[in-house]
This record gives C-alpha cells, structure tokens and sequence, in this order.
C-alpha cells in the first residue's frame, strides 16, 4: 500500500513538504517511522527516538500504535506552539 | 459566520465580538482572550515572526476543542480566529472569544479553549532574534495548563 507523508516547521525544512512511502499492508505508523529512519541521513537525524516527533493520522493527532491502511495521510511534526 | 478562522489579515476584537452575539437576546456573557507577540522570548529579542500551520487539521483540531468546550460548558456561541504567516511584535495572533448566559461559564470556556489549542492544534511558530531564526520550544506549562481539565497533552 502507499500512504502520503508529509512534514511541518523543522521536519519540512529538513525532509521537504511531503513523500508518497510505500509499505506492507497494515503496517503501523510506527512501522512507517521504522521505515523512514531506516533510510539514514536526514530521516535517521530527524526522526530519530527520543526527538520530540509527534504523528497525524489523517489529520487527526494520532500515536505509533495507528494501524494506516492504503491511501492514509500521515504527517510528522516537532511539538505544536500555536497560541 | 463560521466558528474557526485561520487567516493572514489582523481582525477586530468589537466586530469579532459584536458578529458573535448578533441578535441572541439570552447572553448575559461575552469573554474574549486575544494573544499578542512579545518583543522577547527566551532572554532574546524578537524582531519578527513566521507562524507556520497544517492546513484542514488545524480547521478540524478547532472545531474538536469547540465541540468539547459545548458538552462541558454551558455556553452560547464561540469564535476562534488565528493568525498565520509573517507577523511582527505586537501584532495580535490569536482570539477567542465565548458567549453565555452567565460569566462563569464564559470564562472558563474561554481558557479551557486556550488550554486546548495551545498544545492540541498544528501551529508552529520561527521567531527572528538577533541571533537568527529558531523555532519556538513547546512549553510544559502548557501541557501542565491542559492536565487541569482532565487532558493528557503530551505535546511538550
């Protein structure tokens, strides 16, 4: 399946605004992250365990736990400082 | 009038304000919070400010909080309009602003909203200081701020 990535505020300046990733059906965000970092360089730095990353699922704040499904838009971003 | 607005253009607290009540003969209430950019942050002058957002979750994120502020508050009708792009100090960022029957009730809606959007809707905000442009850290007082009504942030 293909799901749509997309990154804001630092993670964008990074990475770009968005990726299509292609991953096993019924994979978690969580595996996708897996995935990602798996690549190195950039990915690896940035989405690294331990940085303050939070998840979207579908536009709707989401944990690693999510299971996507074909077509999702999941996005990536550092904590939220709206307000 | 719609509830939530993310746009680029200033706005007007009275005409915010006064669109809000309308014709709604029951309120008795009107509380409004309107943030604004400081010059310092961090120990750092701030000469500029770029408030970056995701478009259609930040819409949906607003209109959950508003949701939620209706079961728990006994309120009217609420408005909620934040800024996006450049922006210097002093500008105004966000509004929010409640109607109710009674104050009590408008106030805490007012902040509870404040609490929530702090940690819960997609903005991000570059601050340009003498030692160029960083990022704004997320703040646990503000998740500290959400954990009084009940709510886990997990943000900062």
């Amino acid at each position: 399946m293909k799901v749509q990535v997309r990154y804001f505020a630092a993670l964008r300046e990074a990475l770009g605004p968005a990726e299509a990733v292609e991953l096993a059906a019924g994979s978690t965000l969580g595996a996708l992250r897996d995935a990602l970092l798996a690549r190195g360089g950039r990915h690896a730095e940035v989405l690294a365990r331990g940085r303050a990353v939070r998840c979207a699922l579908d536009q709707t704040m989401a944990d690693e736990s999510a299971t996507l499904r074909d077509g999702a838009e999941v996005a990536f971003f550092p904590p939220v400082t709206g307000g | 009038m719609p509830q939530v607005s993310i746009q680029t253009a200033d706005f007007d607290l009275t005409a915010e304000v006064a669109a809000l009540r309308g014709d709604d003969g029951g309120v008795g209430a009107i509380a409004s919070f309107v943030g604004t950019v400081r010059n310092r942050n961090d120990g750092s002058a701030v000469s500029g400010m770029e408030l970056e957002h995701y478009p259609g979750m930040t819409e949906r994120a607003i209109e959950a909080m508003i949701d939620e502020a209706q079961r728990r508050f006994d309120i009217r009708a609420v408005r909620v309009v934040h800024r996006v792009g450049p922006l210097q100090p002093g500008d105004q960022i966000v509004l929010v602003a409640v109607t109710s029957a009674h104050r009590g009730q408008a106030f805490q809606a007012c902040e509870f909203l404040m609490d929530y959007l702090k940690t819960q809707a997609p903005f991000w905000k570059k601050e340009t200081t003498p030692e160029g442009a960083r990022w704004v850290d997320a703040r646990v007082a503000d998740d500290d701020a959400l954990a009084r009504w009940g709510i886990t942030a997990g943000n900062a």
